[in-house]
């Protein structure tokens, strides 16, 4: 009995130490911040679904090898095209008698490696080409906009396919085409951001103080911009995933095996009448993950913005 | 502003005129930079292409000589700006070369599909618009309640499904089991050139010829590929429609409107829908170009004969001059629709005139 | 006085929020003749709530609660939400704070005017033209043609609050709230305005509820001042007689306001005794 009111009172200890409407250090101002945030996405039901598909997606990715009943390359031309439910084979086999479940989990792993590399570059570029344009202000931010207009004024698909195009096709030069069309957004999100922390009091302080323009950038604007460009990579992933499937698809990511979803789903197509499931089960999988994506960055949107409102 | 007074009314219009002018000016020259950034792009896009456009004209057997000859004649030893600027020359005058799949200029071949392609971002953007927007406002008025979740979550599965996928399923189900709609194609093999060519999309063509046959039989092909792709534009203008719509029954003339004795229908279809119409010709051009690239992949899955079947064949037979031209000319359509809506939203917005 | 144009008693206003609810206006009771009656308040003080409670404006999850509230007759509670239309604008209208946001911007002025005649006549396109025309000049305009064709963000906001005015009268209601039609203009034009409403208001013989936190203004444009504190009514009196006022917030109120006559060389700042909140509020009608 004690045992449980003891760890109820530190329970509520915490709580009261992680809401604090008076934080008595940075590190719990910041703590708190983050725990107000996590309230709020946790009273949401659906960013809890998607967050819950996302992992998902990550634990499927570090435990296919376990997770996985077959190889998925192993081919089993006596087991080819054997339909959903088929003992052994829960989702069906391909063309080539490989365990489309298999092949689906080994997938996760490419589909996040895409995310995952776009995720770290994209964005980190479109902040710093953003912030330096915000801070700096005249011909800088004129030459960096007019660039970030142009990529704009691309369809990104297309603009990605030529540049697989001149680079060749291939899981690399598929992450760093989508990767090279998709920072233009993250650089105009945070050139406005920029453009009212800029002007606001407390960088006047800290200019005031003798801090470098780019001591005032790395140090001050820029993290204050990360978590409107956060909201938005959130959302932005399911189009990274659904890009990525859609240069699969056309042959020009991932080269065969390899169990990449959209390339799945193109030889698939060539059985779409008779045998469906070849083509629908990696194509189920690319649109629950993408809405997992979707609703978890609805959710922090939500929760991270006030003034998007709802 | 005050409308007392004709002298100072007069001296504004001619102010204003005077700052449109002004407007209009930087508005080109901006679209000039970002054209010419546009050719930039598929300018080095064309440098760094593995593909050696030398060898595609003199073959793999060529003496070096006669290589070397080729390649000076083809100007890839001047410097880089001197191609750039030769270029821009081309582009400008509708050279984009000739396309090694066809053997005939770029220029012709794209004249040739785009119509099949704007035919199907039209109809695509009618049901995203006639759809879509009405979604939106009703989302907006139940904000909250069950109708709203069922737009958000209609809208969120627009978002997260493959384009390609969601087209493979419907010609699965509505072509092979159902059969409702006809398959792959714009037209039926045996109604193929039919009807003369005038504007080359067969809906309008076929009606002009008073063909309802041909009429009926491209209307079939057309609506799976149209409603899955309008499905995209349909998420994306439910859910700009639904975010204007709450902004704009905040306001204080909604409430006006309703102390007139207004229905709530007057009130949200004529008074909050008209100011939501401002913002949402952006969203409605936004989303037609949006289709061009959605387009991509569905002319792929119903083998539709347009810019992006265009560009990725020739993409897949290294045929660098198709892809390019085509590449170019996107992106020019591309950007002649960002333009179009802030036309658009001049003319439709009483305080942008 | 025989029986006024509108009666309340009891009127509550709450809206629930995540953790509490806010009580706007609490448990008041007043009454509208056919005379000028100021509502004074700080914001904040539930008078707008008021008004708008009356117009039946209040949407959910906002909540309004009254034992009675009559108009001419009428039971508002009653009303179905079309029933309750053909009151709102035809009989009962507002005047709202800033036409710079009340007015529809996408609209011409001469069609949102037109609309209003419209909605509660069968009065034809030309007919509800010349209507709106007269209602125009009725309200000072010079050159109504002009104006009829223009758009909001065109005209000053002088003008926009004569074109709401106009907007406001020509179904020729009974009663007009006015929601502090004036602070939102430029002191040059409030006077103007003022005039303008005055005049159509004793006019027509209509009742004027006159919303607004400036207690000099109301003293001295209407008949009889009702005065609002955190949802309640503290006091109410004839406007002449203001400065017999006994409550401390009313007495605090009039000390604030500079006074040519008397020159004081520091103004005094209001002081709120929480005890003013629980204490009951007052009955306002006058029956």
């Amino acid at each position: 009995m004690t045992d449980h009111a003891i760890s109820h009172g530190r329970r509520s200890a915490l709580f009261a130490w992680l809401t604090s409407e008076t934080p008595s250090s940075r590190m719990q101002a910041r703590c708190v911040q983050w725990f107000l945030g996590w309230l709020g996405l946790a009273r949401n039901p659906l960013a809890m679904l998607g967050l819950a598909i996302v992992v998902t997606l990550i634990l499927a990715a570090i435990f296919a090898p376990l997770l996985a009943p077959h190889d998925p390359l192993a081919q089993d031309l006596g087991r080819r095209l054997l339909p959903p439910g088929t003992d052994g084979n829960l989702l069906g086999t391909d063309e080539l008698g490989r365990d489309i479940l298999s092949r689906l989990l080994y997938g996760a792993r490419i589909t996040l490696y895409v995310v995952a590399l776009v995720v770290f570059t994209a964005p980190v570029a479109g902040l710093i080409v953003g912030t330096v344009a915000g801070y700096a202000g005249g011909w800088v931010d004129v030459v960096l906009m007019r660039m970030t207009d142009v990529f704009l004024a691309f369809p990104r698909l297309v603009l990605a396919l030529a540049f697989v195009a001149a680079l060749g096709p291939g899981i690399g030069n598929a992450v760093l085409a989508i990767a090279l069309t998709s920072w233009p957004p993250y650089a105009r999100i945070a050139r406005a951001e920029t453009l009212t922390i800029r002007n606001s009091d407390f960088i006047a302080a800290i200019r005031l103080q003798g801090a470098s323009p780019l001591r005032i950038v790395i140090g001050h604007v820029m993290p204050l911009c990360v978590s409107s460009v956060i909201v938005r990579v959130t959302l932005d992933m399911a189009g990274i995933i659904l890009t990525a499937a859609g240069l699969g698809f056309l042959g020009l990511g991932a080269q065969p095996p390899l169990p990449e979803w959209g390339a799945m789903i193109s030889t698939g197509r060539l059985f779409i009448l008779d045998q469906w499931w070849v083509a629908a089960m990696p194509g189920l999988a690319i649109f629950i993950v993408s809405l997992g994506f979707n609703l978890l960055g609805d959710g922090l949107r939500d929760a991270l913005d006030p003034r998007s409102g709802r | 502003m005050s409308l007392t007074g004709s002298t100072s009314g007069g001296r504004r219009a001619w102010l204003s005129s005077r700052s449109g002018v002004l407007k209009g000016g930087r508005l080109l020259i901006s679209l000039a930079v970002t054209l010419l950034g546009l050719l930039l792009i598929t300018f080095l896009i064309g440098r760094v292409m593995p593909i050696d456009p030398v060898l595609a004209v003199v073959g793999e057997r060529a003496t070096k000589e006669v290589y070397d000859a080729t390649r000076a004649s083809m100007g890839l030893d001047d410097p880089l700006i001197v191609q750039f600027l030769n270029y821009i020359g081309e582009v400008l005058t509708g050279n984009f070369g000739n396309s090694l799949l066809t053997s005939r200029p770029v220029i012709d071949d794209i004249a040739r599909v785009f119509p099949a392609t704007l035919e199907l971002a039209s109809v695509a953007t009618l049901f995203g618009v006639f759809i879509g927007i009405p979604a939106g406002v009703i989302a907006a008025v139940n904000a909250g309640r069950w109708p709203d979740h069922l737009v958000r979550l209609l809208g969120l599965f627009g978002y997260s499904m493959p384009v390609f996928w969601l087209g493979l399923m419907g010609l699965m189900i509505f072509y092979g089991k159902l059969d409702w709609v006809a398959g792959p194609g714009r037209l039926d093999i045996f109604f193929d050139d039919v009807v003369p060519q005038v504007t080359g999309v067969i809906l309008i063509d076929s009606l002009l010829a008073g063909n309802t046959e041909v009429f009926a039989n491209a209307l079939s092909h057309i609506i799976l590929p149209a409603s899955v792709l309008g499905y995209y534009s349909l998420a994306y203008i439910s859910r700009m429609t639904r975010s204007f719509m709450l902004e704009q029954l905040a306001q204080e003339y909604v409430t006006t409107a309703r102390v007139k004795g207004l229905s709530e229908w007057m009130v949200i279809w004529r008074h909050a829908l008209g100011n939501v119409m401002v913002p949402l010709i952006t969203v409605i051009a936004l989303s037609y170009a949006n289709l061009l690239e959605g387009s991509v992949l569905t002319e792929i899955v119903f083998a539709w004969p347009g810019i992006g079947f265009y560009i990725t064949n020739a993409l897949l037979s290294a045929d660098m001059n198709a892809v390019l031209g085509g590449t170019v000319m996107v992106g020019i359509v591309f950007v002649g629709l960002n333009l179009l809506s802030d036309l658009l939203y001049r003319v439709f917005d009483p305080r942008a005139r | 006085m025989s029986t006024p144009l509108l009666e309340v008693e009891g009127l509550s206003v709450r809206f629930p929020t995540r953790n509490r609810v806010v009580e706007a206006v609490r448990n008041i009771s007043f009454s509208v003749g056919r005379e000028k009656v100021g509502i004074v308040g700080e914001s904040g003080s539930g008078k707008t709530m008021t008004g708008r409670a009356v117009l039946g404006l209040i949407r959910p999850p906002g909540i309004v609660e009254a034992r009675k509230m009559h108009f001419d007759g009428t039971d508002l509670l009653a009303l179905s939400e079309r029933e309750y239309r053909s009151v709102r604008g035809n009989r009962i209208a507002m005047v709202m704070q800033d036409p710079k946001f009340s007015l529809n911007p996408v609209m011409t002025v001469g069609r949102q005017i037109a609309e209003a005649y419209q909605v509660h006549t069968a009065a034809s396109r030309s007919e509800a033209r010349l209507r709106t025309l007269d209602m125009l000049k009725a309200v000072r305009i010079r050159d109504p043609e002009r104006v009829f064709g223009a758009y909001p963000h065109e005209v000053s906001g002088g003008m926009g609050q004569r074109i709401m005015i106009a907007m406001m009268l020509i179904p020729d209601p009974d009663l007009l709230i006015a929601d502090e039609p004036t602070s939102a203009l430029d002191v040059t034009v409030q006077m103007q305005v003022l005039a303008i409403v005055d005049d159509l208001v004793s006019q027509r013989g209509m009742g004027l509820m006159f919303v607004s936190h400036d207690l000099n203004l109301v003293a001295s444009f209407c008949d009889r001042v009702v005065i609002m504190y955190a949802g309640q009514i503290v006091e109410t009196c004839k406007a002449s007689e203001l400065h017999k006022a006994q409550h401390p917030y009313t007495r605090g109120l009039l000390a604030s306001l500079p006074r040519v006559d008397q020159p004081i060389p520091r103004l005094s700042t209001l002081t709120r005794d929480e005890a003013w909140k629980t204490e009951p509020g007052v009955d306002a009608r006058i029956l």
